[in-house]
């Protein structure tokens, strides 16, 4: 196994310092016979870890397929991805999680750890076998209908009852689906007046009030998908001061974006949970500083063109991510690397109770590791991305940040900007 | 000129005027013997309707022969659209044959923002979705100014499912540029959220139709679909008739000057009572005719005709 010497690197923006890479782990002594990596200006940054990735294999292999979706979250930084289970057919047995986790073991660009259905078919009606998944060599313990809400007060309760004995984790979407019924964007002034139905933020808060209420009862763990609101934010604020076992994530764009952007009606912009209103936006990265929510997940939402270059009501929703979530980030919340570090590596390998990974680049940890340079600029242009599919919201804007080499166990997934497989 | 017509918000003051001037030398033309004029000879004109709507296909289509266009009706049913074609595939089959102008009726709101981002010609909205059907505003606009002589400072009420009416949308915006105070009148479900921030602030709202009728000159009565009552916006045909229809005692509400209109199709006895439709207030004939007239107006204006 190659050894690296990453040589003047600032860690997590502190002074600079070398770190040595031997046998797949951070080490220290003799550099002899290491390939150099000259760092100068670079930040080391714990790999990143995305709780909330679609890769779309299998079923929708035209729009993105394991190894594609890993090797544009390793082009992001990631070094651990976690794979939402509506796929087709929909990871709702040990097989096809098992099936995902081979594909992900096979690319061997970043550690996929498949999300398991909370339901049989995502239909909401019956518990999937959990812990089938669980014990599976997958080894689930994130359990998600994502895309849909697990919308039946009873069924929900049950399934976070129910993973206790794995220590599992729920990870709703919220929304309420009669509140949300046709619904295109964020219910409100833009709504109205482009006409298009509208998705209320109660629905989302609803859901997330009434799902802390219940972990809350059965002293489970909840945790929230995408939160999107101010009004979810404060729901959460309050649980957690009450001690409430939730954690929370959002995603980049809705960190970054607004509403206004579907009055060009066209689908790239077209999300679910919809971007929301500019106060919005405040109140989430407020929230993200004040650690209310936890987590930035991607939500990486491949789609096939045809399924985004139609009609904005008849587009699927969603937005391609891994590869600009870190530049979003820094641009949203500066050069805070500590706080970047917590919120996208080791917070998020935390919930899922992922070892190996968000841990500290001191000696001894596993070498999962990503070096940013935080001076460049980039104009997204989509058809350099990695993923196989084009939907980013990003065309044509200038973010900062270079993800220029990322580690997985300490063998490059990306050098010089550029995948090594 | 602007190119395409996709909202009413397109137009300016200036821009509008000159349509419904436009649109009044084009009403005098059809009292002549020959209706037609050679403005638009050898251009082709391409009606793209995703939705049945005889009536609005059938004015535009008046009104483009009357200007000698060539005229080619692409309806969804019957055609490559039902056989599950994109609307981005058929607007580049349209952009092929030459379309100068597409006139584009879709059950999805903003189809014609994406057409136009497909095509080199003129897209015109004739109703997207739960939207806009702007050129429906300019024909409600040319009729008021018909019958009251002025747009500006007229009080006009368009009463109903405002949530779902791209005509309530398109007047609204249409209305306020032209100087016209608008007021929004429907049970508070049907009135979209954030209304006034959305189209126009100092646009106002009624939930209650007999305290605005005394003050109008202009009473819009949009149609109510009997359907939304079973999605709860309102309990009944009958309970919706009784507090926001239109019949004789609330006609006679109104100042003796006031119009009543409705752009159809009507549900007699729901929203409008049919003494009322028949009355002499009523501009629902008037409204037909002068949809070719100010249809007429848009396609010679935005095609490049001089007034």
């Amino acid at each position: 196994m190659t050894s690296y010497l990453i040589k003047g690197v600032s860690i997590l923006g502190g002074a600079s310092a070398d770190l040595l890479i031997k046998d797949g782990v951070l080490a220290t002594g003799s550099a002899d016979g290491a390939e150099v990596i000259d760092a100068a200006g670079l930040v080391a940054l714990p790999g990143l870890v995305d709780l909330h990735t679609h890769l779309r294999e299998p079923g929708r292999e035209d729009a993105e397929t394991v190894e594609t979706g890993s090797r544009a979250a390793a082009l992001g930084g990631y070094t651990a991805v976690f794979a939402m289970a509506n796929t087709s057919p929909v990871a709702d047995t040990a097989g096809v999680v098992e099936q995902v986790w081979r594909l992900g073991r096979e690319a061997g660009l970043v550690d996929v750890q498949p999300i398991g259905a909370v339901t049989v078919g995502l239909a909401g009606k019956q518990l999937a076998e959990l812990g089938a998944m669980a014990t599976s060599a997958a080894g689930v313990r994130i359990f998600s209908d994502d895309g849909h809400c697990v919308a039946d007060p009873r069924l929900m309760r049950r399934a976070l009852e129910y993973v206790k004995a794995f220590d599992g984790i729920i990870a709703q979407h919220a929304e309420e689906p009669r509140l949300t019924e046709g619904a295109q964007m964020h219910e409100g002034e833009v709504s109205t007046r482009l006409g298009l139905t509208g998705w209320p933020a109660v629905a989302e808060e609803a859901i997330i009030a009434r799902d802390v209420l219940l972990a809350e009862h059965v002293g489970s763990r909840l945790h929230v998908c995408h939160v999107s609101t101010a009004g979810s934010v404060e729901v959460l604020r309050q649980a957690k001061a009450r001690g409430v076992r939730v954690t929370a994530e959002v995603t980049p764009h809705h960190l970054l974006l607004t509403d206004e952007l579907a009055a060009s009606y066209d689908p790239v912009f077209k999300v679910n949970p919809p971007l929301r209103t500019a106060k919005d936006v405040a109140a989430l990265r407020q929230a993200l500083v004040d650690g209310v929510i936890d987590v930035v997940a991607t939500d990486h939402a491949p789609h096939a063109v045809e399924d985004k270059e139609c009609e904005w009501a008849y587009a699927r929703p969603g937005m391609v991510g891994l590869e600009t979530a870190l530049p979003v980030v820094l641009s949203v919340l500066g050069e805070q690397w500590e706080l970047i570090a917590e919120r996208m590596s080791r917070a998020p390998a935390r919930i899922a109770g992922l070892a190996g990974h968000g841990t500290d680049l001191t000696a001894g940890s596993p070498a999962n590791l990503t070096l940013v340079d935080p001076s460049a600029r980039r104009v997204v242009d989509p058809a350099e991305l990695a993923s196989r599919s084009r939907n980013t919201p990003y065309a044509g804007t200038t973010l900062p940040g270079r993800i220029v080499a990322t580690f997985l166990r300490g063998e490059p997934t990306v050098l010089d900007g550029k995948a090594v497989k | 000129m602007i190119k395409h017509l996709r909202s009413a918000a397109d137009l300016d003051a200036e821009t509008a005027t000159l349509i419904l001037d436009t649109a009044g030398e084009m009403a005098a033309l059809a009292g002549r013997e020959v209706k037609k004029l050679p403005t638009l000879r050898g251009r082709t004109v391409v009606n793209l309707f995703y939705e049945d709507s005889t009536r609005t296909r059938i004015s535009f289509e008046a009104a483009a022969k009357r200007l000698s266009a060539d005229v080619i009706n692409f309806s969804a049913k019957g055609s490559s659209v039902s056989k599950g074609e994109s609307l981005k595939d058929t607007a580049l089959t349209l952009q092929a044959m030459g379309a100068d102008a597409v006139v584009i009726r879709h059950p999805a709101s903003g189809a014609p923002h994406r057409l136009a981002s497909w095509v080199d010609g003129s897209v015109i909205n004739a109703g997207d979705g739960t939207h806009e059907h702007p050129t429906q505003a300019l024909l409600d606009a040319y009729t008021m100014r018909s019958r009251l002589g002025r747009l500006d400072g007229l009080n006009v009420a368009i009463v109903g499912d405002v949530l779902h009416s791209r005509v309530a949308r398109s007047n609204v915006l249409l209305l306020s540029t032209l100087g016209a105070r608008v007021t929004l009148v429907g049970p508070p479900t049907l009135i979209p959220i954030d209304v006034a921030a959305a189209l126009q602030p100092g646009l106002k709202v009624s939930y209650d139709l007999d305290s605005v009728l005394p003050d109008a000159d202009v009473v819009m009565m949009l149609r109510v679909q009997t359907e939304r009552m079973q999605d709860s916006y309102f309990p009944s045909a009958r309970e919706y008739s009784r507090r926001y229809g239109l019949d004789a005692p609330r006609m006679r509400k109104l100042p003796e000057h006031a119009i009543v209109m409705h752009p159809g199709p009507m549900n007699r006895g729901m929203e409008i009572a049919p003494e009322v439709a028949d009355s002499s207030r009523s501009t629902i004939v008037e409204q037909v005719a002068n949809g070719v007239s100010a249809r007429m107006a848009v396609l010679y204006l935005l095609l490049g005709g001089k007034a």
